[in-house]
């Protein structure tokens, strides 16, 4: 059985899920019952000043797929509505009772040091592991001077986090806003101001969907609504490249990130770790699904590891990350071609219409006698683009195959049909 | 289709309707939508090529996908202005859902295009027609019969601008959808609904009561109009050729759905109570078997010549009957029917069968099976009016059409169960008569060009 275990940066827990600071870890109540179900850990619930933040009524909005199962997750709360005391007073008896799993707390202040002295103290006193700088929320905190406002100013993170670095001892973690342009400008700014890690990401902005009759977007409050912070699988995409730009930047290679976006199974958990995640972080997913998905998640994960022969988080992680690169170094020697399994084929047509109408005129029709059609690649015209084979809807039955014809490694950088390309 | 039903309903009625609830009820919102995402938008869709009609299906259920039912049922009417019948009627698992791609994969799960045709067409609104006439041609078409065949012909013509008049000899306009389908298929007052919402278009005038042969001849019917369309189905039922077939207790399964359908209250029918037999192998046979458990006859045994992989009813068709706990005897022919001392229906006897090289020969064994009741579900066919002096010419015993539809006599058209085309299905009723429309439309208008 594969060891699970993690020590992130010095933080350690049974396994890597943890849960994100958002709803689920708002209180000792659910906490507790997160690490009943078998959560490796959490990240609080984002803590700020006193008084405690109110929010609206009707929060929520969501995306669907064409079963109606929730792609993409929008919410227009705010940091904890529950005052610093309760909550440092929860945190600390938790800690008590689960030992053994990762309790980090979030938090959000003002950019004024003596406030995050403060509240560091505070928070250093309740026993939890670390901290994490909630420099993300995009809606309601950054009209106040907080979250996404002070994420998006490098020099603010930078700052923030070494006045961290210098009021505590715990290990800081620097969670990251999607809403920027280059995500490595904060992280190499969380970096030089001494965070021990960063985590991403936190929301992207959003708005889901319109209700056409209301002519607002969701969720509406009195015939109103405001962009909101977008998370769920919908934006597992944009995270992973994000945790890749990080992980494969030299100036933060190395630098521990916690995985955030979209998790919902072992398998993302396994992508974010092997593009150099360390821990993982969900929040949609439990919010949709409830606490118990960690058990098929820490099932599935195990499974795979075993599986591959990975005996612990280690030894795979990270492992996709020298893989990932610049588009001027990919090989433009190499070529792939699709493939028709005609067993398989169930006649359907799409991937002749994907091609024909937008790609490169690479699939024939042949009509049949009983009035079906047979579809066939026209191997000179296929660029290997992949179209077809993500329009088919028949599992296995369109295959890429290599066809590169023994030559050797050729980068756009050395490609004769560049006029800018480096003498070799 | 969505028209308010104002009928008013009797107790005794709705108790009825409650015996015959849908044996396929509709789709909920969240299912079509589920099932809509299932279609493949297939290129060159082999479900169209198989849709008699040639409905545009993955157009349909884009539409239905995309939450727009008026787009949907738009285009289903386009083609099928019966879409709501033929989406309850339609032997979807030997047309369009049999040809579905999905067929192919390993679940072997079509896509539920009836079920999404009905939703579509259920559920749409319209203010008013979805759609426009054209401007008026000044010609006159008659249509002689109400059915499908006829609806559809005259839906396509009133809407291509020109005016129809429609002979039913019935007091009821629909044909078979009204008088013939079985009642669990299409429940309630649908056929007349549809019916109220064809007509809806304008345009199209109906005289009920009105047959031709009695009360019209086709030869004034051509001189008073510019265009004939016959489609007058089929009146007359096969028969056994047995000794007391004559009995009260010897019934056309055809006449007894009709009155069944017709009924306000159970008490108006004559139902077997205890055991009844139904005598042939098709649709009908197993929709009048069905139907009489419903209703509540104990013991209902279906009788056939042949084996069940000959039987014309579908596979689908006779699981249905099974469900019914209908009892299916196959390779057995009737041979006698038997009566008491007072002339009252006893039993029937049966001898066994088996094939000799094609070839159905008797065993001579033979058996007796009790009964108060015998349904004949032989066969129907087609009786030309006998009154008529001019008769378009008939071959395999139906109206024999050419090109487009058009019988022997020139500016007289036929389509539906009538005409030797196609098989005879609502849905093919619907499509020859579309397709006659379109044909008297080119010649009405080509010729005033000239
Ligand atoms: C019991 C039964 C069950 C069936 N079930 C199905 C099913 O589930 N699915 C399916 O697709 N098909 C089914 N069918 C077949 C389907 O009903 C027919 O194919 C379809 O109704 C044919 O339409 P039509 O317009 O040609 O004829 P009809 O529906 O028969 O309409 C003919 C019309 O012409 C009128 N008429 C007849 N003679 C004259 C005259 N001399 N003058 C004026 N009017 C006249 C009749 O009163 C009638 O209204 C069934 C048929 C039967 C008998
Ligand atoms: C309702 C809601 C409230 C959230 N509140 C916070 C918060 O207080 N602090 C924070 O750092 N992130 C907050 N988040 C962001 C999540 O922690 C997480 O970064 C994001 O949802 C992406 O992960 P997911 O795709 O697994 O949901 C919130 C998210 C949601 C849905
Ligand atoms: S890989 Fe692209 S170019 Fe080749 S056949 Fe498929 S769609 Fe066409
Ligand atoms: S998309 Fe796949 S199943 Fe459909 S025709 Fe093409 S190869 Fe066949
Ligand atoms: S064949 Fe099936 S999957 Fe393809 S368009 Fe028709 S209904 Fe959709």
């Amino acid at each position: 059985m594969a060891d699970l275990s993690i020590d992130f940066v010095g933080i350690k827990a049974p396994n890597p899920f943890w849960l994100a600071s958002a709803p689920p870890t708002d209180k000792a109540y659910n906490v507790e019952r997160a690490f009943e179900a078998g959560w490796g850990g959490v990240v609080w619930k984002t803590l700020g000043e006193d008084p405690a933040a109110v929010n609206v009524s009707s929060r929520y909005s969501a995306l669907y797929d064409h079963n109606g199962e929730v792609s993409g997750f929008n919410n227009i709360e705010l940091i904890t509505d529950r005052s610093l005391e309760i909550n440092l007073r929860e945190i600390e008896a938790v800690k008590k009772s689960w030992p053994d799993r990762a309790l980090v707390v979030s938090l959000m202040m003002p950019c004024e040091e003596q406030i995050w002295k403060t509240i560091l103290k505070q928070v250093e006193a309740t026993g939890a592991d670390g901290i994490e700088l909630n420099f993300g929320c995009p809606h309601g905190m950054p009209e106040r001077g907080m979250g996404a406002a002070v994420g998006q100013v490098p020099e603010y993170v930078e700052m923030v986090t070494r006045w961290c670095k210098e009021h505590s001892k715990m290990p800081v973690i620097v969670k990251l806003t999607p809403n920027i342009t280059d995500v490595r400008f904060p992280a190499r700014a969380a970096k030089s101001g001494g965070a021990d890690a960063v985590s991403l990401i936190n929301t992207i902005n959003s708005i889901t969907s319109i209700d056409l009759d209301a002519m607002a977007a969701r969720p509406i409050v009195d015939g109103k609504s405001t962009h909101g912070g977008y998370c769920g699988p919908a934006v597992k995409p944009i995270a992973l490249n994000m945790v890749g730009e990080i992980a494969r930047d030299p100036e933060t290679a190395g630098l521990p990130i916690s995985g955030i976006g979209g998790i919902g199974n072992w398998r993302d958990a396994a992508e974010f770790i092997s593009l150099g995640a360390g821990s993982v972080q969900v929040c949609t997913a439990a919010m949709i699904y409830g606490f118990n998905i960690v058990t098929e998640m820490k099932e599935g994960l195990s499974n795979w590891m075993d599986s591959k022969g990975y005996e612990n988080i280690e030894a795979f992680k990270g492992l996709a990350v020298p893989n990932t690169t610049d588009w001027k170094k990919l090989n433009m020697n190499y070529k792939v071609v699709a493939t028709i399994d005609e067993d398989k084929c169930i006649g359907c047509g799409r991937c002749y219409q994907a091609c024909e109408d937008t790609s490169h005129q690479a699939i024939e029709v042949t009509a049949n006698e009983d009035g079906t059609n047979s579809f066939g690649i026209i191997d000179d015209n296929c660029v290997g683009c992949n179209l077809c084979e993500i329009t088919c809807p028949v599992d296995d039955c369109i295959t890429m195959d290599e066809r590169s014809k023994g030559q050797p490694y050729m980068n756009w950088m050395q490609d004769e049909r560049n006029p800018h390309r480096e003498e070799v | 289709m969505n028209m308010d039903n104002s009928v008013n309903y009797s107790q005794q009625q709705l108790a009825l309707d409650q015996m015959f609830k849908d044996i396929n009820p509709a789709l909920s919102a969240r299912q079509a939508g589920i099932e809509s995402s299932r279609c493949y938008y297939c290129y060159d869709a082999p479900c169209i090529k198989a849709c008699p009609s040639k409905i545009n299906i993955p157009s349909f259920i884009a539409s239905i996908h995309a939450d727009d039912l008026t787009g949907a049922a738009k285009t289903i009417y386009k083609e099928n202005i019966m879409g709501g019948s033929c989406a309850r009627v339609c032997p979807t698992e030997i047309l369009c859902e049999q040809a579905c791609v999905r067929n192919h994969e390993a679940e072997k799960a079509p896509v539920k295009i009836g079920l999404l045709q009905r939703h579509a067409t259920d559920n749409a609104e319209f203010e008013g027609h979805p759609f426009e006439r054209a401007e008026n041609t000044g010609k006159k078409i008659a249509v002689v019969g109400a059915g499908p065949a006829g609806l559809s012909c005259a839906h396509r013509l009133a809407l291509l601008g020109h005016e129809v008049e429609v002979f039913e000899a019935q007091p009821k306009a629909g044909g078979l959808n009204e008088y013939g389908i079985a009642k669990y298929k299409l429940t309630e007052n649908f056929a007349q609904e549809e019916v109220d919402f064809i007509l809806s278009i304008g345009g199209i005038t109906v005289h009920y009561d009105r047959a031709l042969g009695k009360d019209i001849s086709l030869s004034t019917l051509k001189e008073e109009f510019d265009s004939v369309f016959l489609s007058i189905g089929l009146q007359d039922t096969s028969s056994l050729y047995l000794e007391h077939e004559d009995n009260d207790s010897v019934l056309n399964s055809v006449d007894f759905i009709k009155e069944l359908r017709q009924a306000t209250d159970i008490d108006q029918l004559d139902i077997p109570k205890d055991s009844a037999i139904v005598i042939g192998a098709g649709n009908t046979a197993i929709d009048i078997a069905c139907q009489l458990k419903r209703l509540g006859t104990e013991e209902v045994t279906l009788v056939y010549r042949r084996g069940e992989a000959q039987m014309s009813a579908t596979g689908h068709e006779q699981q249905i009957a099974k469900n019914h706990q209908v009892r299916i005897k196959t390779w057995s022919q009737p041979e006698k029917i038997n009566l008491d001392e007072q002339g009252k229906l006893r039993s029937m006897t049966f001898s066994k069968t088996y094939l000799d090289q094609d070839k159905l020969k008797s065993t001579g064994e033979q058996f007796e099976v009790p009964c108060s009741a015998v349904f004949k579900a032989v066969g129907q066919k087609m009786a030309y009016p006998q009154t008529e002096q001019l008769i378009p010419t008939i071959s395999n015993g139906k109206v024999a059409t050419f090109h487009n539809q058009l019988t022997s006599i020139e500016g007289v058209f036929a389509g539906g169960d009538c005409t030797g085309v196609g098989q005879d299905l609502t849905v093919e009723a619907v499509q020859q008569g579309k397709l006659a429309a379109l044909a008297i439309h080119q010649e009405l208008t080509s010729s005033e060009e000239k």
